[in-house]
């Protein structure tokens, strides 16, 4: 039998980045020639913000296998600490908003460090209450901090006014496939092998040697870290933040869509994330009729998907161009300027 | 397994029909009020002005949404019917934005895009601000009935006026105010206690302008409690209260939250006469017992009871659009809506072309000017765009609403 061709990893890569950058070309065209319009545009960026809430939620629960409920709460972390971050200091423009973004995920990251190490020491619904607990916790302290120091910080139930509004098309793009790029690799890795490794067994995962709290930690960071870029993006995106958006709904919104999507799936947890951002605005302007039933309409969406595919849309399965390529060329027998399975590439 | 399929089936089919049942019964004035919505004219786009409208007509703010975008579309379809602006109809707009700032900025690019000209909204709080901070580039007119924080008009930041932004409702603050010398001299009160929402802006804001009159006055505030948003048990915070003895009761929140804290001010032996804010309106829908809230003072921008022809028309024609009583919302984006109509007239006598950059500055220039008697009274605006304009004092006896004074 002939053997499997496979594409050597440099080719891979630069094939997947080709197609970011295509993309990226494409949506810049679509809008410099007003084919996207500014309705369409601020859709897209809420998209490309709920996309990597979605994503970095994924980590967590899909690839770990925990169920966190308080991913609103490290976007309201990252969110409050751009805002407050870009307001105070001298710095205007891009260069502002870059750090704002990389401070916010640091600083949810931080936050991520601490609910973590004694949350993952807990399972299941234990987890799950002591997360919901924290996305609360913060929401309640945003809330009421003001009056507690004495000066403005959080701008307290007011919200936080005067957020400058960077959010872009190219920012949010740039950030998203960051985020998938750095999420891919990190699952490629043996980080991510003994993370999933968690997911699968966790006694027989520590029987190997992993050393499970570490890699739990670390994925909930990284899944914290990236929540607090996507909330630094909203905040810039409205220039308002409330603390009342980050409530417990918007953490179970956000899981919805990791759990429509497929748990495990980041190319699930991305179409979830578009389709069920989109699909709200979409039936409001098909018709009045529809409008008026088009809660209805989402909420029996979610259910009928989960009875027929309770995997989520898209269960494991995630896309990979590579493979597509491969399975052509296999079945084409192509074997020209590839290298065959088993062979190191130079 | 052909078992748990037709079982599942089933349970979603059962699931299905309780939403529908649960949304019918929950949204009756929005389904009734649609017809109209998606094209407000027949006339060709020519003849017409485009007017948006953002409320929330899904999530925790719809009372508040309906009612006001029902008033404000019952404005624009009189004025079309009486033969519009100059021969002009109004062609409006209704988007629903659920009570969030996100989809509320959204919705407002989506009015843009349509080309409207001028907008009546937003309802709450925070989505107005974000429109409104939105829409300063554009300098789209906008006049809200109901978001009445001071931050709507103007940037707290910076102290500047947002100079496209106007509304038709107090400020939390005045409400504040006016129910403080309202205490004092009318009902001769020496003493009050506040219980507070400590969670939304709303009503510290009433409470904060509250203290500061009583201060001024010789009001003596002899305690002051707060709950969250979530509490639903205010026993120990009213016991603390009790113990002092007030003669009145603040309470500025709204409805839902005034039902679930009479009853046990009541349970605690509190005797202290209650004040609220137009958050108030609706408590008597909200509770159960009426009793519960007998003698109860809050301020408002409109009364049903009030006698004026103007008041009467608008209650007889939204109950005759909408089959329900309007509330104060209601009312004040009705106001709202005639505020702008008129003043997209005189941008209309001017000869300039609807839409444009210039026809925009004239509506917001002839809204800041305006000087005339609409249902909730006469409107003159401040430099801050907050209307000038008496309160009206409502009690509730006998399980009614009751026009007190104006004050």
């Amino acid at each position: 039998m002939r053997q499997r061709i496979q594409i050597p990893m440099p080719v891979r890569y630069l094939i997947n980045g080709a197609l970011v950058v295509l993309l990226f070309l494409l949506g810049q065209f679509l809008i410099a020639n007003n084919i996207i319009s500014s309705y369409f545009q601020k859709i897209l960026l809420q998209v490309g913000i709920y996309i990597i809430a979605a994503v970095s939620l994924n980590v967590a629960t899909g690839y770990l296998g925990q169920l966190p409920l308080g991913h609103a709460g490290f976007m309201a972390v990252g969110g409050y600490t751009a805002g407050i971050f870009m307001k105070s200091i001298p710095l205007t423009g891009l260069p502002a908003f870059v750090l704002a973004i990389i401070l916010a995920g640091i600083v949810a990251g931080i936050f991520g460090v601490i609910i973590g190490i004694p949350a993952l020491r807990l399972k299941g619904d234990y987890l799950a209450i002591i997360t919901l607990g924290f996305g609360e916790i913060i929401r309640v302290v945003l809330l009421n901090i003001d009056s507690v120091l004495g000066f403005k910080f959080t701008g307290g139930a007011a919200g936080l006014m005067g957020i400058p509004k960077y959010t872009s098309f190219p920012v949010v793009f740039i950030c998203v496939a960051v985020t998938c790029l750095f999420i891919h690799t990190m699952m490629k890795s043996r980080h991510g092998r003994a993370i999933l490794a968690i997911r699968e067994n966790e006694i027989a995962a520590e029987a190997c040697g992993i050393h499970t709290t570490y890699y739990k930690t670390m994925a909930f960071v990284a899944s914290a870290f990236f929540a607090g870029v996507s909330g630094a993006l909203f905040a810039s995106y409205l220039g308002l933040l409330v603390p009342g958006d980050f409530g417990f709904m918007k953490s179970i919104e956000i899981l919805v869509m990791v759990v429509l999507g497929g748990m495990g799936s980041m190319l699930g947890s991305v179409l979830a994330a578009t389709v069920l951002t989109i699909v709200p605005f979409a039936l409001q302007s098909i018709s009045q009729t529809v409008a008026d039933y088009r809660m209805v309409i989402y909420s029996v969406l979610l259910i009928v998907v989960m009875i027929f595919k309770p995997s989520g849309l898209l269960g494991t399965y995630d896309f990979s161009l590579t493979r597509i390529i491969e399975g052509l060329i296999n079945r084409a027998g192509i074997h020209d300027g590839v290298a065959r399975k088993g062979e190191k590439s130079k | 397994m052909k078992r748990n399929h037709l079982l599942s089936l089933v349970l979603s089919a059962a699931l299905c029909a309780g939403m529908l049942a649960g949304c019918n019964s929950g949204m009756p004035s929005s389904s009734t009020g649609s017809s109209g919505a998606a094209g407000g004219s027949q006339a060709a786009s020519g003849d017409t002005i485009k007017v948006g409208i953002l409320a929330p007509l899904t999530g925790d703010a719809a009372q508040y949404g309906i009612a006001a975008s029902n008033a404000a579309k019952l404005y624009f379809d009189q004025l079309n019917a009486a033969g519009g602006v100059n021969g002009k109809s109004i062609e409006y707009i209704l988007l629903d934005e659920k009570g969030q700032a996100a989809d509320a900025v959204v919705a407002y690019n989506n009015l843009l895009e349509q080309g409207v000209t001028a907008i009546v909204g937003d309802v709450t709080t925070a989505p107005t601000i974000a429109v409104a901070v939105e829409s300063a580039s554009a300098n789209i007119p906008m006049i809200t009935g109901s978001a009445t924080a001071a931050a709507v008009t103007v940037d707290p930041d910076t102290n500047a006026v947002r100079s496209n932004v106007f509304r038709s409702c107090f400020i939390d603050p005045f409400q504040g105010e006016k129910m403080a010398s309202f205490s004092k001299e009318k009902l001769g009160a020496k003493t009050a206690a506040i219980l507070f929402n400590s969670n939304i802006d709303y009503s510290i804001g009433l409470k904060d302008a509250f203290i500061a009159k009583a201060g001024e006055i010789g009001l003596e505030i002899v305690a002051t409690e707060s709950y969250a948003d979530t509490d639903v048990d205010f026993k120990g915070q009213l016991t603390n209260i009790n113990a002092k003895a007030p003669d009145v009761l603040f309470c500025p929140d709204y409805y839902q939250k005034v039902a679930l804290i009479a009853p046990q001010a009541k349970e605690v032996g509190l005797t202290a006469t209650f004040v609220g804010g137009d958050g108030w309106d609706g408590a008597i829908e909200a509770i159960n017992d009426t009793a519960m809230i007998e003698g109860a003072y809050y301020c408002s921008g409109f009364s049903a009871d009030d006698t004026s022809e103007a008041v009467q028309k608008f209650l007889s024609d939204y109950k005759a659009a909408y089959n329900s009583d309007p509330n104060m919302f209601a009312a004040t984006t009705y106001d709202a809506a005639a505020i702008l109509a008129d003043a997209i007239k005189s941008a209309e006598d001017a000869g300039l072309t609807a839409g444009s950059d210039d026809y925009k500055a004239a509506v917001i220039s002839a809204v800041s000017k305006t000087d005339k008697d609409y249902v909730t009274g006469h409107f003159t605006f401040d430099a801050n765009n907050d209307p000038v304009k008496d309160a009206v004092i409502i009690k509730i006896t006998d399980g009614k609403y009751t026009f007190d004074c104006k004050f």
